[in-house]
């Protein structure tokens, strides 16, 4: 048993755990934050996704002996005192959402791309999503649901040069 | 302003990008326990010993069961009765479920099933739909290891071939497809004051229903089954959760316990059903002019161990295994055959992918030997009203399979194509299709739908319907359909989780039937509602009824209006009637099983894809460039889910045409994962237009016809025909493979060439 002190969403935890176990279990077994998802507990399907010190890790090979001292954003901590991110918020009006199993998991691929790329392209967007697989939907209205999100967060980023935004490259 | 043809915002969406959508696995019960299931290692095996005892001193295990502690029938009931629930001295396929092991935790049930103790006799298996028919291959099945045999009879064959200038025949073969629905199968069983509960991740609560009751010799009225938000189906949770929640409450149902099984990733793809490989010979021949005057077909399906679904699957196929098109002599035989691998059965398109695969191949080779434009060739020979089926329906209304062929022409074919230089070459390749909407004929007494329909008296609805919402868009659709109907804003419209307790069997959710049959039925609930609200709002409005009109949340008459929470407040006050059930039943089919002649379904669906690829010749990659794919049915509810249908069953089509593919090895499966299962993803999404012709269905819930299936039954045609356009090359075994593409482009066999490059 070790004990590993690090940072979810808002909240600092302190937990006694295997060194083995993995944060997906940590985050939903442990810390009931069940909006993790496993869809192959391997490393496979990316339904288990969440930011990890600022970059995208599958929860479900990340070891409770890797955890301590990081900072780990999970779906429910994603939107703020029921204000949902803008990739939510995109997701929702795009329709990028059908059985929404690998949701929360793309919607945090998604958020890592952009707080690393506010105007990524297509091609770019595709990678960053091509580990998390999509049964339902054909990623189609994901990938649109993405480009307005990144566009809002470059309106919210540049509030009072609007239209002075960097225009997308892919319009 | 009518909420039909709104893309209103999905009415589940919030939940589901919160993450606060609750899945199986987020559930738990207090006391609960886990359950594992222990499978067979073999194909085909006796069941010499089994001893239980060292798994039972692991600590923290409660109880191993076998079929000897079922206390009904040890049977999981579909069509055929034959699969068993837990194997009892014959083993008959890889992953057949043998003995349950329940534990206080995961570790516990994993370690157990370590310690079971089972020796087995190896039996030869027969892994081959093709051997498994011949006379003298050992029975696995009955006498014959045949299932199912569907046929039709049309006109007089022989003389038919006998007149044709071009005869075409050809064998196509295709592998297994994984539905790889992202959340695997699960279930929690709960005794709940000797009643059973069931929570699950499923398609058709009510087959889990009596599933459940027969294997725990309970009535119906005992079994209550709750579906939770569902990761995704496909058809790969119609009959399966039958046997995951009958092996639940067995638990449950001896322990007194909270019982949760959830199935892993390689669990579920070695034993959870498929989409079934098929061996289709396929003849067919036409005049010079291009008119089909002869099909002959042999379609054949690797059902597996057990029927479950084969004969049904099967019967489809059958239907539709000339395409949508008119031809006076027909033959077609077709076979679900026993073999000792994992049993096949329901998923998307429900045995016409495969079929349609081969009629739209051959389709292209004659237009293609004939010399006559793909498009033109189809427009020879495709079904419009007036014209009869190859099983003799009249087509009277509702066909529209002309518009969607000749706009997917206008809006991507086009004659001379960018013709790439070099070693990447461009092609395009189309196929049409055609699909009888519900169960038809083949599950007539199922073809029903019922609905419950409650205003409140804040003036906010609740509804309830058999079918389920499984990421399809069901609810949100349903959801238009009633705010429509009572008048009232789409946002006061809500719908209770599906449960067998709430409407009377409505049949499955398959067959894209849910927007026709609960759309109607919740209409027809809404009827009585509606009347209780015109009669107070004439009154409020001092107008006659006639003139009264309820949309958007008021009731109007002419210049005058009120807003209806008031008017439903005084229904309240009055006592009206403000909820109620509807009925709906599907119109009349037939079949007649010795000719294949009849009514099979009562409206079919009908759409055209057009692919347009880049084969790379020197690696035999494929790259699917843009789909066109366009729609007939009926009238589309909700723009933006119905595109959503059309993107995701596109993504699965591309993926069934070239890269899902499962090779087993002596009955194993060995891609049991998504690192060997390659699934499509955001990489292979190519541009994709979608459109709809709107042709209102009359009897469908304001014109609608159903939409789920389709998308994806054209697409693996279309993209070979592309192929083919675009390298010559032929590929009649799915999926097509890099491998089998330069195999086919370095052979030397005659090929033809393609009308594009002529
Ligand atoms: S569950 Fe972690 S990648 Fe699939
Ligand atoms: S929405 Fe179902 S897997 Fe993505």
């Amino acid at each position: 048993m070790i004990k590993v002190k690090f940072k979810v969403n808002t909240e600092e935890r302190e937990i006694v755990t295997e060194p083995t176990k993995t944060l997906l279990e940590i985050l939903r077994d442990d810390l009931g934050l069940r909006g993790t998802k496993e869809g192959c507990g391997k490393g496979e399907c990316g339904a288990c996704t969440v930011i990890m010190d600022g970059k995208p890790v599958v929860s479900c090979l990340v070891l409770a002996c890797q955890l301590a001292g990081c900072q780990i954003t999970t779906i429910e901590g994603l939107s703020r005192d029921g204000k949902l991110d803008p990739v939510q918020e995109a997701f929702i009006e795009e329709g990028a959402v059908q059985c929404g199993f690998c949701t929360p998991g793309m919607i945090l691929s998604a958020k890592a791309l952009l707080m690393g790329n506010q105007n990524p392209t297509d091609e770019e967007i595709k990678e960053a999503i091509s580990g998390n697989l999509c049964r339902c939907t054909g990623y189609i209205k994901i990938i649109k649901a993405i480009q307005k999100a990144a566009k809002a967060q470059r309106a919210a980023l540049a509030p009072n040069t609007s239209g002075g935004t960097r225009k997308n490259r892919d319009q | 302003m009518s909420v039909i043809g709104k893309s209103e915002i999905r009415k589940d969406v919030r939940l589901k990008v919160t993450g606060k959508a609750v899945y199986i696995d987020d559930l738990s019960f207090p006391e609960m326990l886990w359950v594992k299931v222990v499978r067979s290692p073999l194909p085909h095996g006796l069941i010499k010993r089994f001893n239980p005892s060292s798994a039972l001193a692991v600590q923290g295990i409660v109880s191993v069961l076998t079929y000897k502690d079922i206390p009904g029938t040890n049977v999981v009931p579909i069509v055929l009765m034959d699969q068993p629930l837990l194997a009892e001295k014959v083993v008959r396929y890889i992953g057949e479920p043998i003995a349950l092991i329940a534990g206080e935790d995961r570790q516990a049930i994993e370690e157990g099933a370590r310690e079971i103790d089972i020796e087995f006799e190896k039996l030869p298996p027969i892994l081959d739909p093709l051997m498994a028919m011949k006379e003298d291959s050992p029975k696995i099945y009955g006498k014959d290891n045949i299932f199912s045999h569907h046929r039709i009879r049309r006109g007089n064959i022989r003389q038919g071939f006998e007149e044709c200038d071009l005869v075409v025949e050809n064998r196509y073969t295709t592998s297994y497809q994984e539905h790889a629905y992202i959340e695997t199968q699960g279930v929690i069983a709960v005794p709940y004051e000797g009643r059973m509960k069931i929570y699950g991740s499923l398609q058709c609560p009510f087959y889990v229903q009596h599933a459940v009751s027969s294997v725990l010799g309970l009535p119906y009225s005992q079994i209550e089954v709750i579906q939770t938000t569902t990761g995704g189906a496909f058809g790969g949770k119609e009959d399966v959760p039958s046997l995951v929640a009958s092996q639940a409450a067995l638990v449950a149902f001896h322990t007194k316990r909270p019982a949760k099984l959830i199935y892993t990733r390689e669990e579920d793809v070695e034993s959870m059903s498929k989409r079934h490989p098929a061996v289709i010979d396929y003849k067919s021949g036409v005049t010079k002019e291009g008119y089909l005057k002869a099909v002959q077909v042999k379609y054949v399906l690797n059902a597996g161990a057990y029927s479950t679904l084969s004969p049904i699957v099967l019967w489809r196929g059958t239907v539709h295994a000339v395409g949508p098109y008119k031809c006076p002599n027909v033959k077609v035989d077709s076979y679900a055959v026993a073999t000792n691998t994992v049993p096949c059965g329901a998923f998307r398109g429900f045995g016409m992918p495969q079929i349609t695969f081969a009629i739209e191949s051959q389709m292209d080779e004659l237009a293609n030997r004939l010399h006559i434009d793909p498009i033109e060739f189809r427009l020879r020979n495709i079904l419009r009203k007036g014209d009869r089926t190859v099983t003799g329906h009249l087509i009277k209304e509702s066909m529209e399979l002309e518009k969607t062929l000749k706009k997917a022409s206008q809006i991507g074919w086009k004659r001379e194509r960018e013709i790439s230089n070099g070693y990447k070459k461009r092609g395009m390749g189309i196929a049409c299709n055609y699909y009888g909407v519900g169960l038809g004929a083949g599950g007539r007494h199922l073809a029903k739908a019922g609905a419950w329909v409650s205003v409140l008296s804040d003036g906010s609805v609740n509804f309830a319907v058999g079918t389920t919402e499984m990421g399809q868009g069901m609810e949100t659709v349903l959801s238009q359909i009633l705010a429509n109907e009572l008048g009232v804003k789409y946002e006061r419209v809500s719908m209770v989780p599906t449960a067998t307790t709430q409407v009377p069997d409505s049949g499955p959710t398959v067959a894209s039937r849910a927007t026709v049959m609960s759309g109607n039925a919740l209409i027809k609930a809404a009827r009585p509602i509606k009347k209780s609200i015109m009669e107070v709002a004439s009154k409020m409005l001092k107008s006659p009824i006639s003139k009264v009109k309820l949309a958007d949340g008021y009731a109007t008459s002419g210049t005058k209006r009120i807003g209806l929470d008031e008017v439903i407040d005084k229904c309240f006050q009055q006592r009206k009637i403000m909820s109620s059930q509807g009925w709906y039943k599907a119109p009349y089919t037939s079949w007649n099983k010795a000719t294949g002649q009849g009514k099979p379904y009562f409206v079919y669906s009908t759409g055209t894809n057009l692919a347009e690829v880049e084969v790379n010749t020197l690696t035999g990659e494929v790259t699917v460039k843009r789909i066109i794919a366009v729609h007939d049915v009926g009238k589309v509810i909700n723009p933006q889910t119905a595109a959503g249908q059309v993107e995701g069953g596109v993504l699965q089509g591309i993926g069934y045409a070239l890269f899902e593919d499962m090779a087993p090895a002596g009955g194993k499966i060995l891609n049991t994962n998504f690192s060997t299962y390659i699934l499509p993803t955001a990489k292979d999404a190519p541009e994709i237009v979608s459109n709809f012709i709107e042709d209102p269905y009359p009897q469908g819930p304001f014109g609608a016809k159903g939409l789920g299936e389709q998308p994806i039954i054209g697409v693996a045609p279309a993209v070979i025909n592309a192929i083919f356009d675009a390298t010559g090359v032929r590929i009649r075994d799915l999926p097509a493979t890099p491998e089998k593409i330069i195999a086919e482009l370095n052979s030397h066999h005659p090929t033809f060439i393609p009308l594009g490059r002529r």
